[in-house]
């Protein structure tokens, strides 16, 4: 293929997005399953971008890029709040063990 | 050339760094492919022209979001191997239907014109990099000096490339210069972005308080309890 065009971006965004996404399904560590949800963040991102360039959506992509980036630093802060409190607990950061709201 | 070696390079990093993510056990390796993955993904951006983008990518998430992962991974540290073993028949499922989810969004976004479909798109026609000041500065030069005109405006067009910060900035104050300078309001002005821009002024302030409420919560019980046992 010749000129990088916007397939090759959505390529990119979709590997990023499948790792992820098994990342956070596989991973028994919490904080793993956090860096499975930036994963996930980002191709999402790449996706924004790409469209932003290739596409007459203009500059809309980009914004909406910027504000996903803000709001994944505010939930991993949220989110390693949570994980600090559930080690605290539970003296193990294993999700599995996670269980006690169960029926 | 030059940018398809770049964007191979990248593309390569980036994916190969998510891989590796996925298929490593211990954390403090996962944050490091992170960091490589996230950095190639900030470069990608400024293959793409969005230039403010891609510092923002490096300064929040490589620079702050990593850094609390890894900070998170040293205060829950379980033992000298921070590993908790993920059981290899949940590895290859989990893989086997990753790869069929992949297998089913690349014959998806291979199987979509997407030229046609953007064709569609009621927006602005011009691409946001070619502004109007830029155009008309443009259109004066050459009028000015109509005997090397190309090579210069073809120059400047490549200087201009990705100057995104002023029309970022000004959107997010709910100013779109980008579109509504162009048809004369044609149809209706454009809106910006000024109020999801104040909505997550106040959301990161509340996850500013709610995190440190969070993460204090439990050590102020333990000291109270040593104040009542001494």
């Amino acid at each position: 293929m010749g000129e990088v065009g916007l397939n090759a971006y959505l390529m990119v965004g979709a590997v990023l997005f499948v790792c992820g996404v098994v990342c956070m399904a596989t991973k028994r560590n919490g904080i793993g399953v956090l860096m499975g949800v930036e994963l996930v963040l980002n191709g999402a991102n790449v996706n924004f971008v790409a469209f932003s360039r290739y596409t007459s959506l203009g500059l809309d992509g980009q914004t909406v890029a910027l504000f996903v980036i803000v709001l994944a630093a505010a939930e991993a802060a949220v989110a390693l709040a949570i994980a600090l409190n559930f080690y605290n607990n539970h003296l193990t950061i294993d999700v599995d063990r996670g269980n006690e709201l169960q029926g | 050339m030059i940018e398809q070696l770049l964007f191979y390079t990248f593309a390569i990093l980036t994916c190969g760094g998510a891989v590796a993510v996925v298929a490593t056990q211990n954390v403090v390796r996962m944050a490091f492919w992170l960091v490589v993955s996230l950095g190639s993904v900030a470069a990608l951006f400024f293959l793409l022209h969005a230039d403010f983008l891609g510092a923002a990518q490096l300064l929040i998430y490589v620079g702050g979001t990593v850094v609390l992962l890894v900070f998170g991974v040293m205060l829950t540290a379980s033992g000298p191997y921070t590993t908790i073993k993920t059981s290899p028949a949940e590895g290859i499922i989990g893989g086997a239907v990753g790869l069929m989810l992949l297998m089913v969004l690349v014959s998806s976004i291979g199987s979509v014109d997407w030229g046609a479909i953007s064709g569609r798109l009621p927006a602005s026609p011009e691409s946001p990099f070619t502004a109007d000041s830029i155009r008309e500065a443009h259109a004066e030069e050459s009028l000015v000096n109509a005997g090397s005109t190309k090579a210069k405006t073809d120059l400047a067009a490549v200087q201009q490339q990705g100057r995104t910060v002023r029309q970022l900035g000004l959107s997010f104050l709910g100013l779109r210069p980008d579109r509504n300078l162009k048809e004369g309001g044609a149809n209706g002005l454009a809106p910006g972005y000024f109020l999801p821009f104040e909505i997550v002024s106040v959301h990161l302030l509340v996850v500013l308080i709610g995190a440190a409420y969070l993460a204090r919560a439990k050590r102020r019980a333990v000291s109270e309890d040593r104040v009542s046992l001494d």
